[in-house]
């Protein structure tokens, strides 16, 4: 048969380029827009050029917040992924224990954020929440709306709480797809438990593992909706994430301008570092 | 190397088993000889798995006792059994060289370093794979990997017995006869004591010098692969072993006469046989010819250095096997060869008798 050669084909991806177009890039084009612009309301805007992003790029309080951020997201991955893979090794891998474990590591994952922030609110309150509660019962202060630290510190348990049993469910997927012969293998060569972990299961898991890192990675340097129910980015700014900030100027000042600029450098970081974590690990991968 | 005793081994994979039907391992009682070659054959299910598993301490049996060379080992676990297995995916380190995979097993059994790389090197030019020593395990091909999967267990020079779980599974065939020639010539050259699993009975005969067969949890013979095919001592054996399997068909006994429907067969002797009796003989004995008892043709397969006949004897199926060059008669009638036929009572052999 002979074959027609033309371009009609792309008619077919037409549909998704549209979709694409009005859910992704045409938003993205308006904020585009609104950084090189100034406006005082009223629809009445003014060139502003490079102006904002000169403005962010020399301000302390976007710096500060981008700092905090990046601290955040390394204790978290610190705590959650040893965490998560230490408790998919400890998981049952047959039998009723199953079902039971899986449901309970889902349950976390199905609660919408801001639920989790205001449970955690209340939890943490001094006056009626359990955990502030008894806390200073037992004579730790801990208050914190006033304890900067304590305020990380009740952040940080919280998004550990939320988000562990990801890695989790990821590694536990690794682990069952090992096949049975491995582990009676690994006996007759006589290895230690921790030989069968370093060359048996975490070469298995390293996959689910990348995918894992980046997954909380993104999700931890865009936190927004548990800190903001929590402490407001407080107290003072210690916990201004860079999306808390983000909001605080688009909304808060109405500074349509400066926060357009800003989502744009936020948005290319997350990009940047997400391609860099990609390319070091896939690389990775390959050498070995 | 050592001689393996079985003792009255009895295996089930329930926490209490009550009937015979619960153990996946009924009865197992068997010496390995130090330095033998043995298969276990048999078909999927029959146990045969169960038992290397408990030979290699894998599993702990419900009953029975487990010796190495006299001493009782059925506490020991795996690691202390010092045995080899070769499990029937291919089992690598994929971070790891061929040679650290190669070298893991005495590493971890604390062995110095200059051992380690004299044994690693003795060990790459038995399995040939010297000139991939440096290579990343993952990037080689199933056999490759299997050798390596065998090399594990070679490297320990003291090891107790090797056993393989249908090794040959995912290998493709022209390396299977190659992979399995090295076998044998490893055996040859080393004295190990091997325990070969597999369904497949050409790797079976070829591999060992005894096989065992298993149906349904339990020994039914174990013999040389002519004993195996002569005087096969189950009729399960019969139909296992051989292409086609066994003719076996309802006869009843009269002295030195068995009667087929309307047929009588002259038998060798007079054997004692009641319950349900019936009469074996392998396609090779059922000589096809002009006298005899009247069959009809149903189909000739030609093999290429043989043709199988399938015929109906008396309403019930028959193969026979003919030479290449020979033919069909037009009115074929069947003669059974003396020296082939076996007779069976609840389907065990029982003895021809004078």
């Amino acid at each position: 048969m002979d074959k027609t050669w033309n371009n009609k084909a792309w008619f077919l991806v037409l549909p998704v380029l549209v979709l694409v177009a009005f859910t992704a890039v045409i938003p993205l084009m308006t904020v585009v827009n609104y950084s090189v612009q100034d406006t005082f309301g009223n629809n009445v805007f003014t060139w502003a050029g490079t102006e904002w992003f000169e403005e962010l790029l020399s301000s302390s309080r976007f710096w500060e917040a981008m700092v905090r951020n990046l601290i955040f997201s390394f204790i978290i991955l610190a705590i959650e992924v040893p965490l998560g893979i230490f408790i998919a090794l400890n998981m049952p891998k047959k039998g009723w224990g199953v079902p039971v474990c899986l449901v309970l590591m889902s349950l976390p994952l199905l609660i919408p954020w801001n639920v989790v922030g205001t449970i955690w609110q209340v939890f943490g309150r001094n006056d009626i929440g359990l955990l502030g509660y008894y806390l200073n019962a037992i004579g730790i202060d801990y208050n914190y709306v006033q304890d900067p630290f304590d305020a990380w510190v009740t952040i940080i348990v919280m998004d550990v709480w939320h988000w562990t049993s990801l890695v989790v469910l990821l590694c536990y997927a690794g682990l069952v797809s090992i096949p049975d012969a491995f582990y009676q293998a690994a006996k007759i060569d006589g290895a230690s438990r921790w030989a069968v972990f370093r060359y048996i299961q975490l070469p298995k898991m390293q996959r689910v593992l990348l995918i894992a890192v980046l997954l909380r990675f993104m999700d931890s340097f865009m936190i927004y909706t548990e800190p903001f129910v929590v402490t407001g980015g407080g107290p003072g700014n210690s916990t201004t994430f860079l999306s808390i900030d983000l909001v605080k100027t688009a909304l808060g000042q109405f500074d349509l301008g400066p926060a357009a600029a800003m989502s744009l450098v936020y948005f290319l970081i997350i990009l940047l570092l997400s391609w860099v974590f990609y390319t070091v690990m896939t690389n990775y991968d390959a050498e070995r | 190397m050592a001689r393996i005793d079985v003792n009255h081994v009895r295996h089930s994979y329930l926490p209490n088993p009550q009937k015979d039907a619960d153990f996946a391992l009924r009865e197992v009682h068997h010496t390995f000889e130090d330095g033998g070659a043995y298969a276990l054959l048999g078909p999927s299910g029959c146990g045969k798995t169960t038992l290397l598993n408990i030979i290699s301490g894998l599993l702990h049996p419900s009953h029975g006792q487990l010796l190495f060379n006299g001493k009782d080992v059925t506490n020991l676990s795996t690691q202390e059994r010092n045995i080899a297995q070769v499990f029937q995916f291919p089992v690598i380190y994929d971070t790891m060289t061929v040679y650290d995979n190669l070298a893991f097993p005495l590493r971890n059994r604390g062995v110095p370093e200059a051992d380690v790389d004299r044994k690693v090197r003795e060990t790459l030019e038995m399995i040939d794979l010297a000139s991939w020593a440096r290579k990343k395990a993952r990037g080689l091909t199933a056999d490759q990997k299997q050798k390596i999967s065998l090399g594990r267990g070679l490297v320990r020079s003291d090891v107790n017995a090797i056993l393989f779980d249908e090794p040959l599974t995912v290998i493709d065939p022209h390396m299977k006869w190659v992979l399995r020639s090295q076998l044998k010539q490893l055996h040859r050259r080393f004295g190990y004591t091997m325990v070969y699993v597999t369904h497949d009975q050409t790797e079976a005969l070829t591999f060992a010098d005894q096989v065992v067969v298993m149906y349904d949890g339990g020994i039914v013979q174990i013999g040389t692969p002519a004993e195996l095919f002569e005087r096969p001592r189950h009729t399960f054996v019969g139909y296992f072993i051989g292409s086609p399997g066994m003719n076996v068909m309802p006869v009843a006994i009269d002295g030195k006469t068995a009667t087929l429907g309307s047929q009588r067969i002259e038998l060798p002797g007079a054997p004692k046989a009641s319950g349900a009796v019936e009469l074996g003989i392998r396609p090779e004995y059922v000589r096809l010819g002009r006298e005899g008892m009247a069959v009809s043709i149903s189909k000739v397969e030609d093999l290429g250095r043989h043709k199988v006949v399938r015929a109906k004897l008396e309403g019930r199926d028959i193969a026979a096997v003919i030479g290449e060059d020979e033919t069909v008669p037009a009115e074929p009638k069947v003669r059974f060869d003396p020296a082939g036929i076996n007779i069976y009572a609840d389907s065990w052999r029982v003895e021809m008798g004078a």
